[in-house]
């Protein structure tokens, strides 16, 4: 078992907690794991983006290599299509369709959306929408974990207690809600395809 | 001993810790902060009583850590590598005085420039000081590392350099730890007395010392277990990899041999015999390193035959930034995936300062009164306020090492510049602008010097900033005139009231310091969240 994911969205969208509920998960499974961050600048609302690789065996590169990438995983449409160079041809693209607009040259959103469509294998959701439904849009990076849970080659149980686990501390209510999250993003994912 | 998750950061942190310090001593700078942020948030260090408050720069860092060493305990001293630039003189004179409890520096590289303004290769320092340095290839052997670190050093009577790199500090992966932790030592004075006091005649004795020594840390390099000789089949050629380049090369052959002969470097001074090794059985070398073309350029005497030797020298691989996997394979020939390319429509977002952030109040006003006077009259300096320089402010002309804001202003006013302005940030104002500002003074340049106090170091991550409450009382006791110290509220209605004082101070001739305050609003909201949680805390117990 090998999986290659890269991780992507704005500073302040989650990022690193889908690094580390998915880490918690890959280890609690006693795999191997390597996970590259970019710590930006300080600021609001730059580019986050991670490396993680997970595999049954040991991984010598930190970084994954380009075309090999399994998932791009990303909490906004515009970030996802910044890192097509690593994703391997039949690799999945599963992102959030809300734009962040910081920036005043911001492309249209359909030209976006049709540009991620154009990738044959691909899951693209309104997670804001869903985790707002659920209670918070805090919560939707975890839609979008949710969704690229069937493609990550760990159980879905594993998921539920890294969750547990990581958002134990904020109270039953929270983790509740993040659960809640996780099903309706795999839910999602497993009924498109 | 349980498996950790740990940056290679907090790798070196947790080792350290587990290896007995008893104190570490830094200056924040990406990619190097997390190690100092570890041993500040771990509890065990706590309880072992380990010293972790950060220093107002990287001399101070590194001279406490000397005087830890000279009273026989164990210390760390952790940096970015310019802040070895600044550490500098006591770094290198540290090779000469030797250590007595174990001294160990960490400097953290930034091959590509991710957060810094240069790329320099620290393990240039540690051959200049002629000190062992060691340079770990994964988080696991950062651990490790830094527990020989401290035992050589103790063994050997010197410091010991670790060389890590973005991609390892800011990596994370698991990591073994050791069965048995370490205590830390009791207070032993040096044996010889005259040990630090580095007099010519001493220092000669002293150096003499250190020169002997390098036999000594040469051996270790070549027999210590951090630098290995894998056998190949194929002599064609010969790859010499370092530190965390050996990551790629192994990506590349997957779970296969590398078929060619391989010396794996993580010790220097570099391995002459198991290069000289190498050298007789192969054709061809290739160098693979991160960083400077650190050990290419010593194999020129170190090779016998008129060898071709690949690497960043001669094009193989690309002179700057930093390695990946696919380089290194197009490097040695073999085939290398590639994606899509980013389609066009994918612009980038260049950082900018946070919606309400003081220095844009600070810049609107600045720009407002610098419009009767035109651009290109204000130096700048580190921190997110060098954000200055881009659109939509473009209020700063300079931003070049920590503190040269002051005395590059300094300098111009001294040709005649005029108006000459410093925008300087109160956490860089007290790691090094204050010297410059003493020469302002006793010059009586004409300057007007702004220091941009957000009551933290935003710039890495909100730490806690030397200058807090100090800045009035410390540019008094320099010398500025009190009535030319001037606080501003940099808050959007004050923009005219901000503006004419800063025009008043522009038509004082003499040094003028303005200090516009207000907290940073990231580590406001972060201070609150901590107040809450702590209240909520109080209220269920
Ligand atoms: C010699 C050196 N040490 C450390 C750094 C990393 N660094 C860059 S800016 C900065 C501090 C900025 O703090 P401050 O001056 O208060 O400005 P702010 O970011 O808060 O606006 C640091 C530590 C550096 N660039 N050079
Ligand atoms: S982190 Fe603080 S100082 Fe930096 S841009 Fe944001 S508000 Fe300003």
């Amino acid at each position: 078992m090998k999986k290659d994911i890269i991780l992507a969205g704005v500073g302040g969208q989650g990022i690193l907690s889908i690094a580390a509920t998915i880490g918690m998960a890959a280890v609690d499974k006693g795999l191997y794991l390597k996970q590259a961050e970019v710590h930006g600048m300080s600021q609001q609302g730059g580019e986050v983006q991670s490396h993680l690789r997970l595999s049954d065996r040991p991984i010598a590169s930190d970084l994954i290599p380009e075309g090999e990438a399994d998932i791009i995983l990303a909490v906004e449409p515009l970030e996802s299509l910044k890192y097509l160079p690593w994703l391997a041809p039949e690799g999945w693209l599963i992102t959030n369709t809300v734009p962040f607009k910081n920036i005043s040259n911001y492309p249209h959103i359909d030209e976006v959306i049709a540009r991620i469509k154009e990738r044959k294998n691909h899951v693209a959701m309104d997670a804001e929408s869903i985790a707002k439904n659920i209670g918070s849009v805090k919560a939707t990076n975890i839609v979008v974990l949710g969704a690229a849970a069937p493609f990550l080659g760990i159980e879905y149980e594993a998921f539920e207690k890294a969750l547990r686990n990581i958002f134990g501390r904020k109270g039953e209510e929270i983790v509740n809600m993040n659960l809640k999250a996780l099903k309706s993003g795999q839910e999602l994912a497993t009924a498109n395809n | 001993m349980q498996k950790l998750l740990l940056l290679g950061d907090e790798a070196i942190a947790q080792g350290a810790i587990d290896a007995g310090l008893s104190g570490i001593y830094a200056y924040p700078g990406t990619p190097s902060t997390e190690i100092t942020e570890y041993v500040q948030s771990s509890k065990k260090a706590q309880e072992l009583n380990i010293r972790s408050e950060w220093s107002a720069n990287e001399k101070t860092a590194m001279e406490a850590a000397i005087g830890m060493s000279y009273a026989g305990k164990r210390a760390m001293v952790c940096m970015k590598h310019v802040g070895l630039n600044v550490a500098a003189d006591a770094f290198v004179n540290s090779g000469i005085t030797g250590a007595n409890g174990g001294l160990v520096v960490v400097s953290a590289d930034d091959p590509s420039m991710h957060s810094s303004q240069n790329e320099q290769d620290s393990r240039f320092y540690g051959k200049f000081a002629l000190i062992p340095t060691l340079e770990p290839h994964d988080q696991q052997q950062a651990y490790d590392m830094v527990h020989y670190a401290f035992d050589i050093s103790e063994q050997l009577g010197t410091p010991v350099l670790i060389r890590i790199v973005t991609r390892l500090a800011h990596s994370r992966s698991a990591v073994q730890r050791k069965e048995t932790i370490r205590q830390q030592n009791k207070i032993t004075l040096p044996s010889d007395l005259s040990q630090y006091i580095l007099l010519p005649a001493m220092a000669r004795k002293r150096y003499r010392t250190l020169i002997n020594k390098q036999d000594r840390f040469l051996e270790l390099s070549e027999t210590g277990g951090y630098n290995t000789y894998h056998e190949g089949s194929d002599k064609s050629l010969g790859i010499i990899v370092s530190g965390l380049a050996y990551n790629y090369l192994m990506e590349n052959y997957g779970y296969r041999k590398v078929p060619y002969p391989v010396l794996q470097v993580g010790q220097y001074p570099v391995p002459e015999a198991l290069v000289r090794k190498m050298d007789e059985e192969v054709d061809e070398f290739m160098v693979i390193e991160e960083g400077f073309p650190f050990i290419e350029e010593q194999l020129k005497g170190l090779l016998s035959k008129n060898i071709t030797v690949k690497g960043r020298l001669d094009g193989s691989l690309p002179r700057t930034g930093e390695l990946n996997p696919n380089i290194v394979a197009k490097a040695l020939g073999l085939e290398s995936g590639y994606g899509d390319p980013v389609p066009s429509l994918a612009v980038s977002r260049p950082p900018e300062l946070c919606k309400g952030c003081p220095h844009i109040d600070t810049y609107n006003a600045l720009n407002k009164a610098m419009e009767e006077y035109g651009q290109g009259k204000v130096f700048s300096d580190i921190g997110c306020y060098t954000l200055g320089a881009l659109p939509p402010f473009q209020s700063i002309n300079s931003c070049v090492d920590m503190g040269a804001s002051v005395t590059m202003a300094k300098g111009a006013a001294d040709a005649g510049m005029h108006p000459s302005i410093a925008v300087i940030g109160d956490s860089t104002f007290t790691h090094s602008g204050m010297t410059g500002l003493l020469d302002a003074v006793n010059d009586n340049s004409n300057v007007v010097i702004m220091i941009l106090d957000n009551a933290t170091v935003a710039m890495t991550g909100g730490q806690h900033s030397s200058a807090l409450n100090r800045l009035e009382s410390i540019c008094k006791g320099i010398g500025v005139e009190e009535d030319h110290i001037r606080v501003l509220s940099p808050l959007p209605k004050n923009l005219e009231e901000n503006t004419n004082a800063i025009r008043e101070e522009l038509g004082y001739e003499g040094v003028s310091v303005i200090i516009p305050r207000r907290e940073c609003i990231k580590t406001l909201s972060r201070r609150m969240k901590t107040k809450a949680k702590k209240k909520k805390k109080e209220s269920t117990q």
